[in-house]
């Protein structure tokens, strides 16, 4: 068994990227999220590993460095808060636009506009319904602990070069700025050139080889038909992701009447209210999306069959509600408990909201 | 068993380092930890506080509003946290710069007159020490031994060879903890 430590959220990443063979991280410092490049300068993986560690100028440049390494066939990496996250949006339909692999984890702080800098989750929208403009996803992670912060940078590398498709880790303050157990994972090498060239030879920009066409790596098309049968394809790619990558969890489930629908650390506030709500005879459970682009939409959907009703709690006015309504169809009823602008809910204020949107 | 503690005072005190000491204890005797700080601008001049959880089961919520013990070291924190100690759970404060002393009937009231103790030992750096150890002493969540571990764990290499000295810290704290209100 790897080592047991006490680390943030932050820190985690930073560690995880180092020892998942990442080879480049491009950021600029924002708080909940600047314990990510700071581990990393400290832990200086150029001397250990080759990873190249780069504080760029701007957030746009940070993603466009990204682009640029992504194009490349490396894996590489960025890392925000909510307003530098809206600064690299255009970075990032690119990415999609263009299909190529990388990872942004994005440590959610209120918001709009510069907003606070403690936890939010009302970048949901942004993160799972594209962000920027035209018709792409993101794969989303929502990370509910620390060790998942260690888990999902490989994950979400797997998960990016499978699909040759932009993820994101979509946590907040709260999971970046904890410390809690965690076992890293076991390092992994970075890839050499023939790796890069086994795993992504037909599309990356490696140096033109005699034997082979030039690889263009670009986003844009001229012919209308043209990008809509590309549109088309990449379409075909999401429904595959819809199809096989869905994660979730189900805490209390099995006898629930009523069920909290949260991600991140709402999921973890929300499994102190089941606590608290179970003392006084109220049968509730949770599901935990995991993934939240795809979303697990069938999940929920089979727990609307037997359920009285379903809360979703998240630091928003209410984003995921609107896909767990889709999800539900009508079948039962959905309502929202919320809080915004950095404020974080209270087991105690969950429970009074459970218990006054269903008379209980 | 689950502790659920809230340490509240000022930047400087060493209120994180305190939670993080707890929390690598925790760890030490294979228990599960959360150490959820305020990081907001109050860290940048002002109070600070850290939530720290230590229990044998996977912990909920890393962020809480009803704590089993509250370790209070300034007015402000007092204000704020003495309302959201659980009935039948434990404050420790240090008398220093308090002005309204705990009033609830309710709860187990403890101080530990940690600043004058370590302004009396010619070094307040180990005030948090001192008070960690009142805590222990009325709460032994963690074992000595394991506080030793977890120093080992948690300093750098390099301030090893503070630890005696934080340990006796500890004992001074655990043989002047003084009473105010017992259940």
């Amino acid at each position: 068994m790897s080592e047991i430590k006490l680390m943030k959220g932050n820190e985690v990443i930073a560690e995880a990227a180092i020892r998942c063979g990442c080879d480049g991280y491009f950021g600029y410092p924002i708080t909940p999220q600047s314990e990510v490049m700071e581990t990393l300068m400290l832990r200086k993986p150029w001397e250990e590993t080759g990873m190249v560690v780069l504080q760029a100028e701007s957030e746009i440049a940070s993603i466009n460095m990204v682009y640029g390494g992504a194009a490349c066939g490396k894996k590489v990496m960025t890392s925000s808060s909510s307003p530098g996250v809206s600064l690299m949006q255009e970075g990032l339909t690119y990415i999609a636009g263009a299909e190529l692999p990388c990872l942004v984890v994005d440590v959610v702080r209120g918001g709009p506009g510069l907003g606070t800098i403690q936890p939010a989750q009302s970048d949901y929208f942004q993160a799972t319904k594209g962000g920027g403009h035209g018709d792409y996803h993101l794969i989303v992670l929502a990370p509910a602990s620390v060790q998942e912060m260690n888990d999902f940078v490989s994950l979400g590398f797997d998960l990016a070069f499978k699909y040759r498709n932009p993820a994101m880790i979509l946590a907040d303050g709260v999971i970046g700025q904890m410390m809690e157990k965690v076992e890293l994972s076991p390092y992994k090498p970075r890839w050499t050139e023939e790796e890069i060239e086994k795993i992504s030879g037909s599309w990356a920009l490696t140096g033109k080889k005699k034997n082979r066409d030039r690889h263009i790596v670009t986003s844009l098309e001229l012919d209308a038909h043209r990008q809509e049968v590309f549109n088309e394809k990449l379409q075909r790619k999401y429904r595959e992701i819809e199809q096989n990558e869905v994660r979730f969890e189900k805490i209390g489930c099995d006898d629930a009447e009523y069920l909290f629908i949260a991600y991140g650390s709402s999921a973890r506030i929300c499994q102190k209210s089941i606590e608290l709500a179970r003392q006084e005879g109220i049968k509730v459970g949770l599901l935990r999306p995991i993934t939240l682009y795809p979303f697990p939409t069938q999940a929920i959907a089979e727990m609307a069959d037997r359920t009285k009703g379903m809360l979703t709690v998240e630091m928003s006015a209410g984003q995921m509600v609107e896909d767990v309504r889709l999800a539900v169809n009508g079948k039962t009823r959905v309502e929202h408990y919320g809080r915004m602008g950095g404020v974080v809910p209270t087991p105690e204020e969950i429970v009074e909201a459970l218990k006054a949107n269903f008379k209980l | 068993m689950t502790e659920e503690i809230i340490i509240a005072g000022f930047g400087g005190q060493g209120v994180l380092s305190m939670g993080k000491i707890l929390a690598y204890s925790g760890i030490m005797q294979d228990q599960e930890v959360s150490w959820m700080p305020s990081y907001g601008p109050e860290m940048r001049g002002g109070t600070a506080n850290v939530t720290v959880i230590i229990s044998d089961e996977r912990i909920s919520s890393p962020v809480l509003t009803r704590f089993d013990t509250a370790i209070i070291l300034n007015q402000q924190s007092m204000d704020k946290f003495e309302s959201q100690v659980k009935p039948g759970g434990t404050l420790l404060y240090d008398p220093n710069g308090i002005t309204h002393h705990p009033t609830r009937k309710d709860i187990n009231i403890y101080r530990v007159e940690g600043a004058r103790l370590a302004a009396e030992s010619g070094n307040p750096k180990i005030f948090n020490m001192i008070i960690l150890g009142g805590f222990l002493k009325v709460k032994p969540v963690v074992k000595l031994e394991n506080i030793e571990k977890g120093l080992q764990k948690s300093l750098p290499p390099r301030h090893h060879s503070m630890i005696p000295m934080n340990i006796e810290a500890v004992r001074m704290g655990m043989e002047h903890i003084e009473t105010i209100n017992q259940l």
